[in-house]
C-alpha cells in the first residue's frame, strides 16, 4: 500500500537531484533549465500527492496552473537561450559570468 | 498741534519725509536729473525739519504732554509685543530738532561739496536715508524699533563710509566701522534679550515702571558668582552704546570713517551718529540709575576717551582726523557726564557738539575744496586771506569747541566738569582730572590746527595757490548758518535744559546722584556763569591751551620738530594710536585668522571632509571592493546560496 511518505519522499529525491542538477552542471545551461523543470515537477508531485490524501483538489488545480506556467517558462528561457547563444556563441555555464562584480 | 491733523500723522510725516527722498533719489536713481535728486531730498528734509521746530516749540514752550502711542503691530508672539511707535516728549523733539538742522545744512552743502562727483545723486540718497534712520532711533517707543534704527544709521554709515568704493581703503575703513559696531551691537542685543528676559516686555514705558522693583534682581553670569541683573543690562546696553559712540577700546572706527566724503563727516561722524549712545543711555536712565557699578564703568571709560583721545589730535596732519580725534575726545565729555548721573549735561553738550562739531567738519570740508583735496595741514598755511568766510566761522566754531566763556561750548563743558567735581560716583575723582586735563588739550590740539592752516606762512604749492578761492554760496550758507547756533544756542537754553525743568520727566536721576541738583544752587544765570568760569581751573587750562599753541606754531614753528625728537618714545606711542591698531590687528584678526586656520585644517579639512565625506565614500569603496569578489558571475554559485538561504529560512521556520 502506497502511503503519503512515499511520494513524499519521491519528491524530495526527485528536488535533490535537480538541485544536485543545477550546481554540479558545470557545461550546459540546457541542461540547467530542464533541472529547474524537474523541480517545479517534484514539487507539482508533492501537491497531487496531499491533494489525494487530504481529498482536496485545490492542490491539483495548483498544479494545473504550474504546468501552464512552467512551458511558458520553459518557453521564454529557451528563446533567451538562443539570443544567449548568438551573442555569446557558447552556452557554457562556465563562461557565461557577465555578472562577476 | 495742527488743528485738522493729529498727531501721530505729523509724526509719520517727520520720519517719512526723508525716506520717501531717499527712495526717489535712489530707486529711481538712473532717471532723474542731479538736480530733482537733491531737490526732492532736500524738499524731504526741510518738511521733517519744519514740522521738528513745530514739535519743539509744542514741547518746549506749549507744555505739551508725552505723546507715546503705537503707529504699528508688526506681530504679537507669546504676548510680547513688537511695535512701531512714537514716544515723543522734550528729549525725543530736541534731538530732532538737532538731526534735521544739521542734516539740512549738511544736504545744502553737499550741492557744493559733491558737485563734480559721479555719486551725487547716490549720496543724497544716502544721507536722506540716514536722516530717516536717526528719527526712527530717537523717536523709537520700544527697543525694537531702537535696535532698528541703531542698525539702520550702521548701515548708512558703513555705506557712506564707503561711498569711494574704488579707494582700497575706503573698502578697509568701512569693514573696520562695520565690524567694530558688529562688537558693541552684540553688547547691545544681548541687553535688549535681558530686558526682555527680566520685564518680557520691549515697552519703554512698561519697562521703567517696573524697573525699581527688579533693582535687586541678580544672575549668576558665571557659577559661583552673583551679578546685579541691572548691572549686567545696564553694562550690555552701554557696550553698544561704546560702539556706536565710539568710546575706547572700540573708538577706532571713527578716525578711519574720514575716508568717506566730508558732508557726512560731520552728519554721521560727528552731530548725530555717533550720539546715538549717548541719546541711547539718556533714554535708558530709569535703568541706569539703579546701578551704580555700571555709572562708575561709563564713568572711566568716558574719562579715558576724553583725555587720550584729545592726546592723539595733537600729533595728526589730516585736517579731518584732528576734528575725528575732537569729536572722540568730546563723545567721551558727555560719557563722562553720563556716568556722573548728569545726563542733561551730556544731552545739553550733544546739543551744542552737534552744531559747532558740524560747523568745523563742513569748515575743514570748505578747506578740502579750496586746496583741490589735498587734506594734510602742513601743506597749508595763510588761508585767512584767502578763505575769510570759513575762516572766521571756523574761529567761532573753534572757540565753542575749546570752550571759550560765552559760546556754547563753555556751558556744556563747564557744567560736565562741574558735575562730575560734584559727583561721589566711584572713579570720579579720576575723571575729574581727566576732563579737566581735556580741556588743555582740546585748546591745543584746536588752536594748533586753526593757526597751521589759517594763519602762517603758506606752504601750498604754486599752483593750488593760483587757484585758492572762497568757496560757493551753498558751501558757506551752511557754514553761517550752523556757526550761529554754535555761539548762541549754549547761554540762550542753559536755563531751562540744564537747570529748569526742561527734562524733567524724561530724565529719572536718584537723589543721592543728582549732582545737577546740587548746581543748580550756585546758578545765577549765564552770565554770572561766565563771570564765575573765568576764575576757575578750565579757563585757566584753556588759556594756557591757546597760549601753548600759539608759542609753538606761530612763534617759534621749528620748536614742534625739536620736541618730536627729545621725545621720540611718546610720540611713537601717539604716532601708534597707543597700539590699539596694531593690537587689534595682530590680536584680534589675526588670533580669529589663526583660529580660522586651525577650525579649517583640523574641522573642515580634516574631520568633515576627510572623515565625514571623503570618509564615508571611501569607507563604501573599501567594504565593496571586498564585497564584490561574492559576485562571482556563476549561476551556479548564485543558485547554490538560494539553497543555503531556503535551507535557513526553512530551519528558521522549523526550529
Amino acid at each position: 500500500m502506497l502511503t503519503l511518505t512515499h511520494f513524499l519522499v519521491l519528491g524530495a529525491i526527485v528536488f535533490s537531484i535537480s538541485l544536485a542538477g543545477v550546481f554540479i552542471n558545470r557545461k550546459n545551461i540546457i541542461i540547467l533549465l530542464m533541472c529547474v523543470e524537474l523541480m517545479l515537477l517534484a514539487v507539482n508531485t508533492n501537491f497531487i500527492a496531499f491533494s489525494h490524501f487530504l481529498n482536496d483538489t485545490a492542490g491539483q488545480v495548483f498544479v494545473f496552473f504550474i504546468l501552464t506556467v512552467a512551458a511558458a517558462e520553459a518557453a521564454i528561457g529557451l528563446a533567451i537561450l538562443v539570443v544567449l547563444f548568438r551573442n555569446k556563441r557558447t552556452i557554457n555555464v562556465e563562461e557565461l559570468d557577465t555578472l562577476k562584480g | 498741534m495742527f488743528e485738522n491733523y493729529s498727531d501721530s500723522q505729523v509724526y509719520l510725516a517727520i520720519v517719512l519725509a526723508p525716506l520717501i527722498g531717499s527712495i526717489i533719489a535712489g530707486v529711481f536713481n538712473a532717471y532723474i536729473s542731479r538736480a530733482v535728486a537733491h531737490t526732492v531730498t532736500i524738499v524731504g528734509v526741510a518738511i521733517s525739519f519744519v514740522l521738528a521746530v513745530f514739535v519743539f516749540k509744542y514741547f518746549a514752550f506749549d507744555g505739551a504732554p508725552i505723546y507715546n502711542e503705537t503707529v504699528y503691530t508688526w506681530l504679537v508672539s507669546d504676548g510680547i509685543r513688537f511695535e512701531i511707535g512714537f514716544l515723543v516728549d522734550n528729549l525725543t523733539s530736541m534731538m530732532l530738532v538737532v538731526v534735521s538742522f544739521v542734516s539740512l545744512m549738511v544736504h545744502l552743502y553737499t550741492i557744493g561739496y559733491m558737485s563734480d562727483d559721479p555719486g551725487y545723486k547716490r549720496f543724497f540718497s544716502y544721507i536722506s536715508l540716514f536722516t530717516f534712520s536717526m528719527y526712527m532711533l530717537v523717536m523709537s517707543n520700544n527697543f525694537l524699533q531702537l535696535f532698528f534704527g541703531w542698525e539702520a544709521v550702521g548701515l548708512v554709515s558703513y555705506l557712506l563710509i564707503g561711498f569711494y568704493y574704488k579707494k582700497e581703503s575706503a573698502i578697509f575703513a568701512n569693514m573696520k566701522a562695520f565690524l567694530v559696531n558688529r562688537v558693541g551691537d552684540f553688547g547691545f542685543i544681548l541687553g535688549i534679550a535681558g530686558i526682555l528676559m527680566v520685564f518680557n516686555t520691549l515697552d519703554y514705558a512698561d519697562v521703567f515702571a517696573a524697573a525699581s522693583s527688579k533693582a535687586n534682581l541678580t544672575t549668576e553670569l558665571f557659577p559661583g558668582t552673583e551679578w546685579s541683573m541691572m548691572t549686567v543690562i545696564c553694562i550690555l546696553l552701554f557696550v553698544g552704546a561704546m560702539g556706536k559712540s565710539a568710546q575706547v577700546p572700540l573708538h577706532v572706527w571713527l578716525p578711519d570713517s574720514m575716508e568717506g566724503p566730508t558732508p557726512i563727516s560731520a552728519l554721521i561722524h560727528a552731530a548725530t551718529m555717533v550720539t546715538a549712545g549717548i541719546f541711547m543711555v539718556t533714554r535708558m536712565s530709569p535703568l541706569f540709575e539703579l546701578s551704580e557699578t555700571a555709572l562708575s564703568f561709563i564713568l572711566v571709560i568716558g574719562a579715558v576717551t576724553a583725555l587720550f583721545m584729545g592726546f592723539l589730535g595733537i600729533i595728526q596732519n589730516d585736517i579731518k582726523r584732528v576734528v575725528a580725534y575732537s569729536t572722540l575726545s568730546q563723545l567721551g565729555y558727555m560719557t563722562v557726564a553720563l556716568g556722573a548721573s548728569a545726563y542733561s549735561a551730556a544731552v545739553f553738550h550733544l546739543m551744542t557738539h552737534a552744531f559747532f562739531k558740524a560747523l568745523l567738519f563742513l569748515a575743514a570740508g570748505s578747506v578740502i575744496i579750496g586746496m583741490h583735496h589735498v587734506q594734510d595741514i602742513r601743506q597749508m598755511g595763510g588761508l585767512k586771506k584767502y578763505m575769510p568766510i570759513t575762516y572766521w566761522t571756523s574761529l567761532l566754531g573753534t572757540l565753542a569747541l575749546i570752550g571759550f566763556p560765552g559760546f556754547s561750548g563753555f556751558y556744556s563743558k563747564d557744567s560736565i566738569i562741574e558735575a562730575v567735581h560734584a559727583s561721589t560716583i566711584p572713579g570720579s575723582t579720576f575723571a575729574y582730572y581727566a576732563v579737566l586735563i581735556g580741556v588743555f588739550v582740546t585748546a591745543l590740539y584746536s588752536l594748533r590746527m586753526f593757526f597751521i592752516v589759517f594763519h602762517g606762512e603758506e606752504r601750498m604749492d604754486h599752483h593750488t595757490k593760483e587757484h585758492l578761492k572762497e568757496s560757493p554760496w551753498v558751501v558757506t550758507v551752511p557754514l553761517v548758518l550752523l556757526a550761529i547756533p554754535s555761539v548762541i544756542i549754549g547761554g540762550m537754553t542753559i536755563t531751562s535744559v540744564l537747570y529748569g525743568d526742561y527734562f524733567n520727566n524724561v530724565v529719572f536721576v536718584q537723589q543721592a546722584h543728582d549732582v545737577l541738583g546740587q548746581l543748580k544752587e550756585s546758578y545765577h544765570g549765564p552770565l554770572s556763569m561766565i563771570l564765575h568760569g573765568i576764575m576757575t581751573a578750565p579757563f585757566y587750562l584753556m588759556v594756557a591751551g591757546i597760549a601753548t599753541a600759539w608759542y609753538l606754531y606761530m612763534k617759534k614753528p621749528e620748536l614742534p620738530g625739536k620736541i618730536k625728537n627729545s621725545f621720540g618714545l611718546i610720540y611713537d606711542i601717539l604716532d601708534n594710536k597707543y597700539g590699539f591698531d596694531a593690537f587689534n590687528e595682530k590680536v584680534i584678526a589675526g588670533g580669529t585668522r589663526g583660529l580660522g586656520n586651525i577650525l579649517s585644517k583640523f574641522g573642515d579639512i580634516m574631520i568633515i571632509d576627510g572623515f565625514v565625506v571623503n570618509g564615508s565614500a571611501k569607507s563604501v569603496a573599501w567594504f565593496s571592493s571586498i564585497i564584490r569578489h561574492v559576485q562571482t558571475g556563476y549561476l551556479y554559485h548564485y543558485a547554490f546560496v538560494m539553497i543555503l538561504g531556503l535551507i535557513g529560512l526553512l530551519g528558521l521556520v522549523i526550529f
